[in-house]
């Protein structure tokens, strides 16, 4: 459980420890069943919108089963690194990527690699909950499945499995026919986590997952990656500083495309070593 | 999806079973949809240069420039310089009337009219523009034509009828473009809301008042329906200027020559359709690109 | 239009305080000629619904709503005075306009999806504007070139092979014609394309795109994507769109007239001449003896009305504003 942090703005102004590092987590011992995790590792990557250079020579390991944070301010390009991960970047008119991005060792941009199958491994989570207008709460959870060709009563079952691992199973277990839509902000964001995890992926992104969200629903969203991090390697882009903080292991400073810093979380918010992070986390910009 | 979790991450980024069929599906409904899309383009080319080709034997500056002759064994020959004159006549005759009052419609409920009053009017605007131009024709004759004759005024209010809903619209769209903060600076300078409108608003949304109504002539301009009943009998075969008599026009003498039997009839229909359509196409490119520039320059 | 020529056009009004006889004139002036234009609208369409009920009534009080029902269209009939009923050609209308959108439907989709999803940014507008311009051709043109044209094709070639393939089923048996049921559909099909395309490209555009990046994030392809989000939520729009090419389509009367050989009974094949409400009255106005074939006429004008206004009723529960082209 991750108790809610008591550290606001004003705290930030010293740069001794004043973000608590109690959502460190020390690692749990990997339970079986997770075996082991897979990582993401950026090398050298670089984006572009048309001409504007947007992330410059990027490089990153994210760890398997683990929770890494990208932080920054606006624009620094935070959500660019994360969808050049699932290579939703190249979805966007005149945006390309160079560079290498590895889940374990093979690079998501070969040449022979499906980009469905990148998508389906890799998972993404939304700032605002999408789930499908058209579709029931579980044709949406299911909406995956039904691509990868799933069927039946074993499909059924995953679909039930993938709504109890988000916690929504005994607020919709009567309702799973009425429209996705119906739900509130936090269920429908947790309805569209569920939707991600039921296709088994290994990797997933969230960009900003909780920005658009009720501090409830908000702390309810954070519990449910501290425990999705045993089966999966969670990457998410954050403005909130204090929800890094709570959440992950490391985290990755940004700023104008480059990394600045990476690094235990716990050290990035005490004692970072980069003047531009001590300055962004203390809150003297962005 | 966890055994396989140990092994290498090849099999992680491979295509699944039937991702071959997904993306073979994929391709074939790319396919499907540009071959629709070519297959529109390409009909549209298809009527244009059939009309173009069949049109040669006959189009000349004679044709255009002459009126029709009939021989003693009843073919057509020479022009349609009457029917040019005549369509030109009703028309101008009909834009005169449907443009003013299409636009003073789109004022009354843009800057004037509360708002049911304004769904009101929109709507017998929105059921004006679905009615069959053969029943605007039905209409008309039976309000001026029935009990007398046929004439041009007749077949211009019919026209002018099915022009109206097609200017209002587009007005009443281009006018609701104009920003709020022109009207607003006009009212925080003492203006009163004529002059406002007569003065800023008019002015602004000039541009796309005039190319919604080119839209609108370059419809009626294509219309036989409403002057089959109103304006379809000529009694002379010479250029008519007067409104009070059925007015001869291209679209009505296309569609007699195309009903008859013989082909040099066939071969004026085609030349007088070639002109036609030359004049709608025309006015209607133009009308529609700047149309499109218009509403996107107020958008801002 | 900036405030400095807002200036210009108060600069005299400024100098006087006091409401200038020209405003006192002015305004109600504007508001009530622009109202009475406004009036005039409303007013038109009662005046054409009771005009041609009117019309109609000698027709009407002879043969009441059976008329609907009747398949006998003689104007020779009872010693000239004729006996009219309208059947034949409300199931000319029926049946021509539902196969032009059977084929137009799918085919306006596809290319929608093509204008808005694959198609290149650069030939978007141009093919945009060519598909729309199939909508701004003359139908009696498209109707000369129906029979000069499309109609020998068919009847010398197209029908006699679908009568080989399919003859064994009624709508493709009969003598292949030139003239008939099967060419205004199609000339029908040409002419409610662009309408569909239009519109249900406008619909496919508003798709919210954060709906297509989580359908894309689950792994679909272009085509899912499409299959799960643009067509489903667009669907309430291509209903209208398609209400409104029915429209259209039911009310076109001089190229159906042209092609479609305006015959006045009900045959089952697609080769075989038929007509439509509108194409009927186009085809025989000038015929009629006035007072009870004229009426007649009018009567079937007064059906087509009514069909019109209640789709158009109807295509505007789903489409909240239809942008002019």
């Amino acid at each position: 459980m991750i108790p809610p942090s008591a550290g606001d703005q004003t705290e930030m102004t010293k740069p001794e420890p004043s973000i608590q590092p109690q959502a460190l987590n020390p690692a749990k011992p990997r339970s079986a069943h997770s075996g082991t995790g897979h990582g993401i590792t950026l090398e050298k990557l670089n984006a572009y919108y048309g001409s504007q250079h947007a992330i410059k020579d990027v490089s990153i390991k994210f760890l398997a089963n683990q929770v890494t944070a990208l932080i920054g301010p606006s624009g620094s390009g935070k959500s660019t690194v994360v969808r050049c991960i699932n290579r939703m970047h190249e979805e966007i008119p005149g945006a390309r990527a160079e560079g290498r991005v590895l889940l374990d060792q093979e690079d998501v941009y070969g040449p022979k690699v499906d980009i469905t199958a990148v998508r389906r491994v890799i998972g993404m989570v939304f700032q605002r909950p999408n789930p499908f207008p058209t579709m029931s709460i579980f044709d949406n959870v299911a909406a995956g499945l039904r691509l990868a060709g799933q069927r039946g009563n074993d499909m059924r079952e995953r679909v039930h499995e993938a709504i109890r691992s988000v916690g929504l199973w005994d607020e919709v277990k009567d309702r799973l026919n009425s429209p996705g839509v119906g739900l509130s902000g936090g269920q429908q964001q947790r309805l569209c986590i569920a939707r991600t995890v039921a296709v088994e992926p290994e990797v997933i992104l969230m960009d900003e997952p909780a920005s658009a969200l009720d501090p409830i629903s908000t702390l309810k969203i954070e519990e449910l990656i501290d425990e999705l991090k045993e089966r999966y390697t969670i990457v998410i882009v954050t403005h909130n500083m204090q929800q890094a903080a709570r959440v992950a292991n490391s985290t990755v400073f940004m700023l104008d495309g480059e990394v600045i810093e990476h690094d235990e979380t716990n050290k990035i918010f005490t004692n970072p070593s980069d003047e531009r992070t001590e300055r962004y986390v203390t809150g003297k910009f962005g | 999806m966890e055994s396989s979790a140990a092994g290498a991450p090849h099999a992680l980024l491979t295509a699944g079973p039937d991702a071959r069929r997904r993306k073979a599906v994929n391709r074939f409904m790319e396919v499907v949809s540009t071959a629709a899309a070519v297959v529109a383009v390409a009909v549209l080319a298809l009527v244009v240069i059939s009309v173009v080709i069949k049109a040669a034997p006959a189009i000349n500056l004679k044709f255009i420039t002459s009126n029709p002759q009939v021989s003693p064994f009843g073919v057509n020959t020479g022009g349609i310089a009457n029917s040019i004159v005549g369509s030109l006549i009703l028309i101008g005759l009909a834009t005169a009337m449907a443009v003013p009052v299409g636009i003073l419609v789109a004022i009354y409920t843009t800057e004037f009219a509360g708002s049911r009053v304004s769904t009101t009017i929109r709507f017998a605007l929105d059921i004006l523009n679905g009615v069959p131009t053969i029943v605007t024709g039905v209409f008309v004759f039976g309000i001026l034509v029935l009990g007398a004759r046929q004439s041009g005024w007749a077949g211009a209010i019919a026209l002018a009828i099915v022009e109206l809903p097609i200017v209002a619209r587009s007005a009443q769209e281009v006018l609701e473009l104009v920003p709020n903060s022109l009207r607003e600076a006009g009212l925080a300078l003492g203006l009163r809301r004529w002059r406002i409108v007569l003065r800023i608003v008019l002015p602004t949304a000039v541009g796309g008042l005039i190319t919604g109504s080119v839209l609108g002539v370059a419809r009626v301009a294509g219309e036989t329906a409403p002057l089959l009943l109103t304006s379809s009998v000529f009694s002379n075969l010479g250029v008519t200027t007067n409104p009070s008599q059925a007015m001869p026009n291209i679209p009505i003498t296309i569609f007699t020559l195309s009903e008859s039997a013989a082909p040099q009839d066939h071969a004026q229909a085609w030349a007088a359709s070639l002109v036609l359509i030359l004049f709608v196409l025309l006015l209607s490119v133009t009308a529609r690109t700047f149309h499109e520039r218009s509403r996107r320059r107020l958008r801002g | 239009m900036t405030a400095s020529t807002a200036t210009v056009a108060v600069r005299s009004g400024l100098a006087d305080v006091r409401t200038k006889l020209s405003d006192r004139i002015g305004e109600p002036a504007l508001r009530v000629v622009s109202g009475l234009a406004g009036l005039l609208a409303v007013a038109l369409i009662i005046w054409i619904v009771y005009t041609i009920l009117h019309d109609a009534h000698l027709a009407i009080s002879k043969f009441g709503v059976g008329f609907i029902g009747s398949q006998v269209w003689n104007p020779n009939a009872n010693n000239g005075v004729g006996s009219f009923g309208a059947l034949p050609f409300i199931y000319g209308t029926l049946v021509s306009s539902f196969i032009a959108l059977l084929i137009a439907t799918p085919t306006a989709i596809a290319i929608a999806i093509y204008l808005t999803e694959l198609a290149p940014q650069v030939v978007r507008r141009p093919v945009a504007i060519l598909v729309e311009l199939l909508a701004a051709i003359p139908s009696v043109i498209l109707g000369l070139w129906g029979i000069l044209i499309l109609g020998p094709f068919l009847g010398n070639h197209l029908e006699p092979f679908l009568k080989s393939f399919l003859g064994w089923i009624p709508l493709f048996s009969g003598t292949p014609s030139p003239y008939g049921m099967l060419n205004a559909a199609l000339i029908l099909t040409i002419m409610t394309v662009p309408i569909v395309t239009a519109i249900s490209r406008e619909v496919f555009e508003t798709t919210p795109g954060e709906l297509k990046e989580g359908a894309y994030a689950l792994g679909a392809t272009r085509w899912e994507m499409v299959r799960m989000v643009i067509l489903p939520v667009g669907r309430p729009g291509v209903v209208g769109a398609v209400i409104l090419g029915l429209g259209r389509a039911f009310g076109e009367a001089i190229a159906v007239t042209q092609v479609i050989g305006n015959a006045t009974q009900i045959k089952a094949s697609l080769f075989a001449p038929a007509g439509t409400l509108a194409a009927q009255i186009a085809n025989e106005y000038q015929s009629a003896n006035p007072g009870l074939g004229q009426s007649a006429l009018i009567y079937l004008a007064g059906i087509l009305l009514v069909i019109s206004i209640i789709v158009n009723v109807i295509a505007r529960l789903y489409v909240r504003r239809v942008r002019v082209r």
